[in-house]
Formats: C-alpha cells, sequence, structure tokens
C-alpha cells in the first residue's frame, strides 16, 4: 500500500511541465578531436589502454561501418546526421577512482537527478532497520555514466561477496579479460547494424555484469547514463551474463541536458541467460526530448538483444520510454534453449514532435519456449509511436508459444499510433496470438475524474497510468514511481 | 443554498433546460423526478460543468458563488458532488488510488491536509463497513466489470468518502436491490446535516420513503412543472405526470 501512496503523491507532486533534468554541469573534460575516423578509434582505445585484440576487434567494426548504409525502414524523419560533426569521446578530466573520490560536482549532478551514489548500510539484516517498511528499502547498486566514461560503481565490494562482478565495461577488459572476450559480440556481433556496428568502433563505457552460477544478485544492479557535454555521442555498451540459475534485476536510466541541438546516443546491450538463469532489464528512458517545436532532443538508436542460451532461462525487458526526439529500439529476445522463456513490457510515449518506433524480435529456436510482448503506445501532441515486433519461429521450436498484446492510446488528433506485426511461423505446432487495440481518451473519463476533484492533467496521468498498468507492475518498486510520475510530466500540456 | 434561476442550456445545439427555476435551501434534501428525456441529468451535467453542455442563460450558485463559471475540478472542491447515472470505467486505475487522489484533491481544496495511504485506508475501510461494502472493491479498477448495482454503491461509497456540501444523485437508486438501496439511502441520511443539502433525481417514489425529502420538484420538458412535499411523490407514483403544463 505504501507504494501505492507513495505513487500517488509523486504523481502529484510532479505538476511542473518542463524537462527538469536539463541542466548541464560545469567540469573540466577532456574531449577527442571532432569527428571519426581510424584514429579516433585508436585515441579511444588507448585512452582506455585497451589491449591489442579489443583495438583490432573495434578496427574490424569500423571498417563495416563505413561500408553500411543508415537504415532507412524506421518509421522516423530526420534530418541526415553528420558523423564527422560530433564528440565520440568526452571524458571528466578528473579520471574515475574510488567512490569516496569521486568529483563533488559529479556527486551533486547525481544528488540532483536523485541517483543515490552513496551506499547505505546494508539492510540484510533486519536489525536496525526502521519499523516502517518504506525505510527499509533495498539498496540500489549503481554504476553512474557520465559522458564517456564510468564515474562511480557502488556496492562493489558487498556484491563481490558472492562472486558478483558489477564494474564498468572499461575495468572489465582490464579485470576480467576472458569474461569479456568470450561474449562480448556474441550476442549482437559487430555488423549486426549499422548503429551497432559505430557502437562497437567507438564504444567507451557501459556497464559489465556476471551473476555466478547459482547465485541469486541480492540488491537491483542499475545503471545511470548522463549526457552532458555538447556536441557528443554516448555510446556505451553493456554486458550482463547470468550464470546457470543467476538471477539478476537490472536497472537502467537516463537523461541528458537541454540542448538545441540533436545528439546521438547508439547504444549495445547483450544479455547472455544459461540453464535456469534469469534476467530482468528495466529501462526508464527520459533522453531529453527536443522542445515543444521538436528543436533539439537525443536520437536514440539502440540494439538490445538477450539471448537465452540455456534450458529454462529466462529474460524480461520491461521499458518506460518517455524521452528522446527519436527512439529506434527493439530489444529482443533469442530463444535458444528448450523451455526458454522471452519477455517484452513496453511503454512508449511521443508527444509534441517525439518519433518513436520501437517493438521487439522475439526468435523461437528451443522447443516449448515462450515469449509475451505487452506494448502500451501513447500519442499525444504531433508525436508519432510505431509498434514495430517481429515473432519468429523456427522449425525446430516446436509447441512454441506467443502471446502479443498491443494497445494504442491517442490524446488529441494531431498524433499517430501504427502497429506492425511481423509474424514468421515456420512450426506446425506453435501456438501465436495478436491483440491489438486503440483508444482515445474519453471525454466521460475526464469528466468523471474532474467531477472528482482531480485537474485536468491529473485525470489524464491518472488514465494513462492505468492504461500502462500491466507494463508499470513489472517495473521494480523504486522504478515504478519514477516512471508514473514521468508519464504525467511527459504528457503536460497535451490535452484541453 | 443552492439557486437556480432562468437556466437554459443546449446539447449539440438542441435547447434542452428551458429556465429551470429551483432554490434548495442549506440543509434540506430535493427530490426530482419526471419522465424520461425531461433533462434531468442535463441539469445534474450543467451543474456540475460538463464540456458540451452549453448554458445560454440564467444563473446558478451555491451558498452565493456562482457555479456556471467554474471548472468541473473547482465545483468538486467547493462540495458539489454528482453520483453519476451511468458511472464511468476507468480501466487499469485501481479504486484505492482513484479514492484517495480524489479525496485529497478535495481535501486539498477544503484547505485541509492530504490523507496518507494508512489513514486513507482507515476512513474508507470504515465507510465501505457502513455501507457493508466488500472490502475488494478498494483493489478493482475504478468500476471495471461492477455489476450494474455495484457501480452505484460505488458512487455512494465515493459520496460518503468525499463528504460533500452538495451531492446531486441521478438514479443512484436504478438498479440496485432492496438491500443496496436502503444502504444507499443511509449513506444520504449519515451526511444530513445543517451544511448539506442534496438534489435526488429519482423516478421511484419507493426511494423517498428511506430518503424522506424536503421538497418534490416535477422536472418535464426542460422545466420544473410542478413543487410540492414529500407526498407528491406518492401521487405521481399513482397518476403518473400528465401532460406538461403550458408555460
Ligand atoms: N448529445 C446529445 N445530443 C442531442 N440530444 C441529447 C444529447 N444528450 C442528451 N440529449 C437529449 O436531451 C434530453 C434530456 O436528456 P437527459 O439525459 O437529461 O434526460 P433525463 O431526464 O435524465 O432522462 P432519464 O430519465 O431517461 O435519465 C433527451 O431528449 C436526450 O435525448
Ligand atoms: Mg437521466
Amino acid at each position: 500500500m505504501a507504494a501505492v501512496t507513495e505513487t500517488i503523491e509523486t504523481v502529484q507532486a510532479a505538476t511542473e511541465g518542463t524537462y527538469k533534468w536539463g541542466f548541464s554541469t560545469d567540469i573540466e573534460m577532456d574531449y577527442a578531436p571532432k569527428g571519426l575516423n581510424e584514429d579516433i578509434v585508436r585515441f579511444i582505445s588507448a585512452k582506455k589502454q585497451e589491449p591489442a585484440w579489443l583495438l583490432e576487434w573495434r578496427l574490424k567494426a569500423y571498417a563495416m561501418w563505413l561500408k553500411m548504409e543508415e537504415p532507412t525502414w524506421p518509421s522516423v524523419h530526420y534530418p541526415k546526421i553528420d558523423y564527422q560533426d560530433a564528440f565520440y569521446y568526452a571524458a571528466p578530466k578528473e579520471g574515475p577512482k574510488s567512490l569516496d573520490e569521486v568529483d563533488p560536482e559529479l556527486l551533486k549532478t547525481y544528488a540532483k537527478l536523485g541517483i543515490p551514489l552513496k551506499e547505505q548500510a546494508f539492510l540484510a539484516g533486519v536489525e536496525g532497520a526502521g519499523d516502517s517498511a518504506a525505510d527499509a528499502r533495498m539498496p540500489i547498486a549503481v554504476d553512474a555514466v557520465f559522458d564517456s566514461v564510468s564515474v562511480a560503481t557502488s556496492y562493489k565490494e558487498r556484491l563481490a561477496k558472492d562472486g558478483i562482478i558489477f564494474c564498468s565495461i572499461s575495468e572489465a577488459v582490464h579485470e576480467h579479460p576472458e569474461l569479456v572476450k568470450q561474449y562480448l559480440g556474441s550476442v549482437v556481433p559487430q555488423g549486426d547494424n549499422f548503429y551497432a556496428a559505430l557502437n562497437s568502433a567507438v564504444f567507451t563505457d557501459g556497464s559489465f555484469v556476471y551473476i555466478p552460477k547459482g547465485v541469486r544478485c541480492p540488491m537491483e544492479l542499475s545503471t545511470y547514463f548522463r549526457i552532458n557535454a555538447k556536441s557528443t555521442g554516448q555510446f556505451e555498451r553493456t554486458l550482463i551474463i547470468a550464470d546457470e540459475g543467476a538471477v539478476v534485476s537490472y536497472l537502467e536510466g537516463c537523461t541528458a541536458p537541454m540542448r538545441d541541438e540533436n545528439q546521438l546516443h547508439a547504444a549495445v546491450v547483450e544479455l547472455v541467460a544459461l540453464d535456469d538463469a534469469s534476467i530482468k532489464y528495466s529501462t526508464v528512458q527520459n533522453w531529453y526530448p527536443g522542445d515543444a517545436q521538436g528543436k533539439g532532443g537525443i536520437y536514440n538508436f539502440v540494439t538490445k538483444r538477450a539471448q537465452c542460451r540455456g534450458k529454462r532461462s529466462k529474460v524480461s525487458w520491461t521499458q518506460v520510454e518517455t524521452g528522446s526526439a527519436i527512439t529506434w529500439k527493439y530489444p529482443s529476445c533469442v530463444l535458444l534453449g528448450e523451455d526458454s522463456v522471452g519477455e517484452f513490457y513496453s511503454v512508449a510515449i511521443t508527444n509534441n514532435y517525439q518519433q518513436a518506433d520501437t517493438g521487439t524480435k522475439m526468435i523461437h529456436v528451443g522447443a516449448r519456449t515462450k515469449s509475451t510482448i505487452v506494448s502500451k503506445g501513447i500519442s499525444a501532441g504531433h508525436g508519432q509511436n510505431t509498434y514495430r515486433g517481429l515473432v519468429r519461429v523456427a522449425p525446430t521450436a516446436t509447441n512454441a508459444r506467443n502471446f502479443t498484446q498491443c494497445d494504442s492510446l491517442l490524446i488529441g488528433d494531431l498524433c499517430g499510433a501504427h502497429t506492425v506485426p511481423y509474424i514468421e511461423n515456420r512450426c506446425l505446432t506453435a501456438k501465436l496470438e495478436h491483440e491489438a487495440t486503440t483508444s482515445r481518451i474519453a471525454e466521460d473519463q475526464l469528466f468523471y475524474c474532474r467531477q472528482r476533484g482531480l485537474t485536468q492533467e491529473d485525470a489524464v496521468g491518472l488514465i494513462v497510468n492505468g492504461f500502462c498498468r500491466e507494463v508499470l507492475k513489472e517495473l521494480p518498486m523504486e522504478f515504478a514511481v519514477e516512471a508514473q510520475k514521468l508519464l504525467q510530466i511527459s504528457l503536460e500540456g497535451s490535452v484541453g | 443554498m443552492l439557486r437556480i434561476q432562468g437556466l437554459t442550456a443546449t446539447v449539440d445545439g438542441k435547447e434542452i433546460l428551458k429556465g429551470i427555476d429551483l432554490e434548495v435551501p442549506t440543509g434540506e434534501v430535493h427530490a426530482i423526478m419526471g419522465p424520461n428525456g425531461s433533462g434531468k441529468s442535463t441539469l445534474s451535467y450543467v451543474l456540475a460543468g460538463r464540456d458540451g453542455y452549453e448554458v445560454t442563460g440564467g444563473t446558478a450558485t451555491f451558498n452565493g458563488v456562482d457555479l456556471l463559471g467554474k471548472q468541473p475540478e473547482e465545483r468538486a472542491a467547493m462540495g458539489v458532488f454528482l453520483a453519476f447515472q451511468y458511472p464511468v470505467e476507468l480501466p487499469g486505475v485501481g479504486n484505492a488510488n482513484f479514492l484517495r487522489t480524489a479525496l485529497n484533491a478535495v481535501r486539498r481544496g477544503r484547505g485541509e491536509s492530504e490523507l496518507d495511504a494508512m489513514q486513507f485506508l482507515k476512513l474508507a475501510r470504515a465507510r465501505m463497513k457502513e455501507l457493508s461494502m466488500p472490502e475488494d472493491m478498494l483493489k478493482r479498477g475504478v468500476n471495471v466489470g461492477f455489476s450494474g448495482g455495484e457501480k452505484k454503491r460505488n458512487e455512494v461509497l465515493q459520496m460518503a468518502l468525499l463528504a460533500p456540501k452538495l451531492a446531486i444523485l441521478d438514479e443512484t437508486d436504478s438498479g440496485l436491490d432492496i438491500d443496496a438501496l436502503k444502504v444507499a439511502a443511509d449513506g444520504v441520511n449519515a451526511l444530513r446535516g445543517p451544511e448539506f443539502s442534496a438534489l435526488v433525481i429519482t423516478h421511484y417514489q419507493r426511494l423517498l420513503n428511506y430518503i424522506v425529502p424536503d421538497r418534490v420538484h416535477v422536472l418535464m420538458a426542460g422545466r420544473i412543472q410542478r413543487s410540492g412535499g414529500k407526498e407528491l411523490a406518492l401521487e405521481l407514483e399513482a397518476s403518473g405526470y400528465g401532460a406538461p403544463q403550458a408555460a
């Protein structure tokens, strides 16, 4: 019940219509020269003192990228991106240190964003825990990525006790090269697509997680991405491996300053789940969406993919996409292991001039693999929202099952919602279900709420949160509150 | 005191209210009866401020404050509550969440402190017990999958929680079984007092055995055609409405 209360309170507290994460931090930065060429790739690799194999890996990706074309199939429109007109590396001058020595400016930045970098006493035992359940919250381990580098990772020692590795990917390259070498690019190969190739060439930082056999990660792990520097792209790379029987829940949040220019964010996330392992990956994407006229904002071109390699393994993607000028993103599951399970729960909001082309791919290979897709698209203003989803069932995936539900909610009549499902079934015993609805917020619903004392905006927030409930309930509690608040803020000014 | 004078209103360009004059002194409960389509719900929507119900003339004040120029939520904060003839479904929105949000919105409007979850639950449970409603109504989506009678009970629960100064009940008795009817009447009677007024719209005299009205009005063809004491309801039940009198 506390969650419900808090949710309502937070939703109600959020009444300002501006992007509140739009400030920038003044801090001395180290940049690569502007533009992109082989030397920049070498520069980044050298900055990170990478082993030769990784530089080779990057250069191979760069060579592939040069030959590739930017995809034009998504239903999004934007002026041609000049890849030479951006910085590919920007890092605070004072390099990453231990948690106690992080630049106070950065600590302040994260505090302002509401991200706890300081470790709290770990409340594993009940002793000393407050009498109110809300006080006894589980701590969250955070990896904070600021522009191109990870600036801090909390609770590392505590996690190490269980053999869990949680660190920046740069650190993992040095500390756990065998794991990185084995898994990097094994789910999303360098040449997978245009943006993945670009990322593979110039990725700067991101998180690395390894959960050993049979270990249930004792706290939520999270990475908080912040783009701060001007004219800078962010190319992070995240790799999560859950060994046999391991269980982990991972959260990802992101914000950026308000700037008139468009900034590119092209991330790659790879997840690997072995036998009986389970990974829950939640995202609250709140990159700067641009202003009400459509100026500025982040181009979010992201490749996220999971491989359920093991039997009975499970990967669940939950995403709440409220930010970015353009979102191009299809968190996917390749269900290789028998009886493995893939889930995709998504809320995508487009307001003003935002465009989102998002969805998922569920690739069924193993027998009795199961997937669930629940997509909630909300369009307001001039927003354009496309759900694009692929369900592919290979002949080997006997008795595979998929359930897809795609709901669109329209607010106003200048926006659009589009559903593009692709189904490729090559297995007779597979069972696939697809449901889709499109609705509007009805006048009588708004009036009913307002008659009970809610303002128009609160009423819209309440109805939209109700519409998204099936997805929001998949989020860890802290994130659910944040997400509800965001939904409402994102839609401010969209009605009436 | 609710004072309505010469109120005219159109819906989709069609004149539905043709000059309503009505006064409900503070502390009184008045019943409105009248044939289908005579404008009873229209009057309740106009008083609550629904979009699309356009006031073309006349005034309506509550305790001397103009109602018609205000937003629906402002009227709610003033203590105006409408129990809907057709309560609206809000899929995915939990009833408890909705009730607490509404209660706190109205409390804010009244300058009272907001209730936290525990305080709210205590209050809600107490009210539900009084109205003999099962507690699981709190957990369900607002009116989603509720039976007709459950929806009406939910309206009564909301009224009991929000404790309005002016309650307009639009056929809250329709679709209620005998027990529920008594519960609904108890809900209104519990609020009765020197600070509370109500307009009870109904087709059935039976309700008025439980909520004994101070006055009964007959709304026909967009006007109040007759007014009288509680015995008027009995008379109407016996002889019907007859033809509307010429204005
Ligand atoms: N949107 C609309 N467009 C046209 N006419 C409308 C509209 N809404 C209501 N009306 C008409 O207004 C008149 C009054 O309707 P109202 O719902 O107020 O009646 P009522 O007295 O509440 O009836 P009942 O006893 O059946 O509930 C009816 O003739 C109805 O058809
Ligand atoms: Mg009616």
